[in-house]
């Protein structure tokens, strides 16, 4: 990756709304040449995707429920963790899946409309796989920070209009 | 002007002081609603948080009493590896620097402790509104030199000679420059140099935007050949660090100039705030990620603002640093003043009349781009609607 495609996928990652005029702008190169390097990055699947970071407790009644989930696995031979953890990621309700380092094995991140719903999909698919020992959910309370932005509105203009 | 009966007490020096063109600027544009404002002489970041939890930290253990009146000695050493890390000048911590309430201070301080009535203090223009006033309140004459366009605002040194008559003391620099951006080269400042050592100047050289440099390396005036020992290094952690509002600056120079400094300082201020000291601490030692990071993000929105400005037309040179842009906007037919009046009533936007800041600033407008992209880009926006009503 060069520094041009850095500064670019740098730019996007802050804000993957900014127009292609823009980021040529910003970044002083041409429209086409921006327009190249995102679809090589696109075809590369260095861009996986492009999404909005939401907050949803607002502005609607029937929010979500996001629980973290330390999921210890034995790998069994010839089925290591990659195979377990694409067994839980092909669920669309799993929002996200790491191998961790420490006390438990992979990290599993469930998004439902309600706790009963977490914990249904917790008993009755995650625990029932094979290869999953044991399960600890931990239901999020309150997002502070996501991806790097502060979930609160306390982030206006606190400098004076006009100064030397 | 004060027609109070109680003005009969103000001395002769401070009437003399005709109030800045900011103020009533800043008075028309805090009165209206929806203003994008490119008039703000600051960074938009708040300052990084490992400075502020430093502070606070601080604070905690309880420092709250005052501090050496040079500075926390351990920031004075700090400040002194900065200098050599990033410039390549060399200050001794002991003796040849001292902290204070932003550079401001540092610069009133140093053309108080250098001038006599009546000697004379060269100031480039298009300059910070703040040099002539400060040379007349230490009992100086500010001589305006004026800059232009068609030399990118870059000082001739054959200008200096211009204007060096026998009561001539002090040069007062400012590169990168406020408002005009402009940046003086090695070649530039080797130039100027030689006028200088000629003619037996001391040079104070306000160096605050010496980190937000964009095209070539920065060179401190002090690094030039036999300069050093001639220089009054202004600098602060305002700019670079995003800190206006903690008020901390410092001045690095030879030893007898700043132990007099160090005297005005002492009876008159005492120290400079001491959890800002221990920010500013923070701030040399592990903050230089943030200063990158920062310019960065200034570069990008330079060449936002120069493709816009380009695009409708205003001729506008690439400034090499600070985070302003200074175009032209003679084609228009309306003086600085009423172009950015006219601009603010019909499309809220507020930049700074270029005339604020000397006579050569006349004919321009200061845009300050530190300022979300999305707001630059509105504000582009309008200040093309508005040249298409003109």
């Amino acid at each position: 990756m060069n520094s041009t495609e850095r500064e670019l996928l740098q730019l996007i990652e802050k804000n993957g709304r900014l127009e292609t005029g823009t980021i040529a702008k910003l970044m002083g190169i041409t429209e086409d040449e921006t327009k190249q390097i995102l679809e090589k990055l696109e075809k590369e699947k260095v861009i996986l995707g492009y999404s909005a970071i939401i907050d949803w407790t607002k502005g609607t009644e029937d929010g979500a429920v996001t629980a973290m989930i330390d999921v210890k696995v034995t790998p069994k031979r010839g089925v290591g963790f990659d195979k377990v953890a694409e067994r839980i990621y092909r669920f669309p309700e799993v929002k996200a899946v790491y191998l961790m380092s420490g006390v438990y094995d992979l990290s599993v991140s469930i998004e439902g409309k309600t706790m009963a719903e977490v914990g249904r999909f917790v008993s009755e698919k995650l625990s029932t796989i094979d290869s999953v020992i044991s399960t600890t959910t931990h239901f999020i309370l309150k997002k502070y920070k996501h991806d790097g932005l502060v979930f609160s509105d306390n982030d206006e203009d606190k400098r004076i209009v006009v100064s030397p | 002007m004060i027609t109070e009966p109680t003005s009969k007490y103000l001395s002769n020096t401070v009437q003399s002081i005709k109030p800045s063109g900011i103020r009533r600027f800043f008075d028309l544009a805090s009165s209206m609603e929806n203003v994008i404002s490119l008039g703000v002489g600051e960074p938009d970041f708040v300052t990084p948080w490992n400075v502020i939890e430093a502070s606070y930290h601080s604070l905690e253990q309880g420092y709250t009493a005052y501090t050496a009146n040079a500075g926390l000695f351990e920031l004075r050493k700090e400040i002194s590896r900065y200098m050599k890390r990033r410039f390549g000048v060399t200050y001794s911590a002991e003796d040849e620097m001292v902290v204070t309430v932003g550079a401001s201070q540092a610069i009133d301080i140093a053309l108080r402790a250098v001038l006599n009535p009546g000697e004379e203090v060269i100031v480039v223009e298009p300059s910070f509104v703040s040099y002539a006033p400060t040379v007349t309140l230490a009992g100086g004459v500010p001589v305006p030199v004026n800059t232009y366009s068609e030399d990118d605002f870059k000082l001739q040194p054959e200008q200096i000679e211009a204007a060096i008559t026998d009561k001539t003391k002090v040069l007062m620099l400012c590169s990168p420059n406020n408002p005009t951006g402009t940046v003086l080269s090695k070649g530039d400042l080797e130039r100027i140099a030689e006028v200088v050592e000629k003619h037996d100047l001391l040079v104070i050289s306000d160096e605050i935007y010496a980190e937000l440099t964009y095209d070539e390396p920065y060179t401190s005036f002090p690094a030039v050949k036999n300069m050093r020992d001639r220089t009054i290094l202004i600098s602060g952690f305002s700019k670079a660090f995003a800190m206006t509002g903690w008020r901390l600056g410092f001045a690095c120079g030879p030893k007898a100039i700043l132990q007099a400094m160090l005297k005005i300082h002492q009876y008159t201020m005492m120290c400079a705030p001491t959890m800002a000291q221990h920010a500013a601490l923070e701030a040399l030692v592990n903050g230089q990620k943030d200063v990158v990071k920062m310019k960065e993000s200034y570069r990008q929105r330079r060449s936002l603002v120069i493709h816009a400005l380009e695009e409708m037309g205003l001729s506008c040179h690439v400034p090499g640093g600070a985070f302003y842009v200074f175009p032209s906007i003679e084609k228009t037919g309306l003086s600085s003043e009423e172009f950015a009046e006219q601009l603010l009533m019909k499309e809220q936007v507020a930049v700074v009349p270029g005339s604020v800041f000397g006579e050569s600033g006349e004919g321009h407008v200061r845009c300050s781009y530190a300022t979300s992209v999305q707001k630059l880009e509105e504000a582009m926006r309008r200040i093309d609607r508005f040249l298409q009503t003109l």
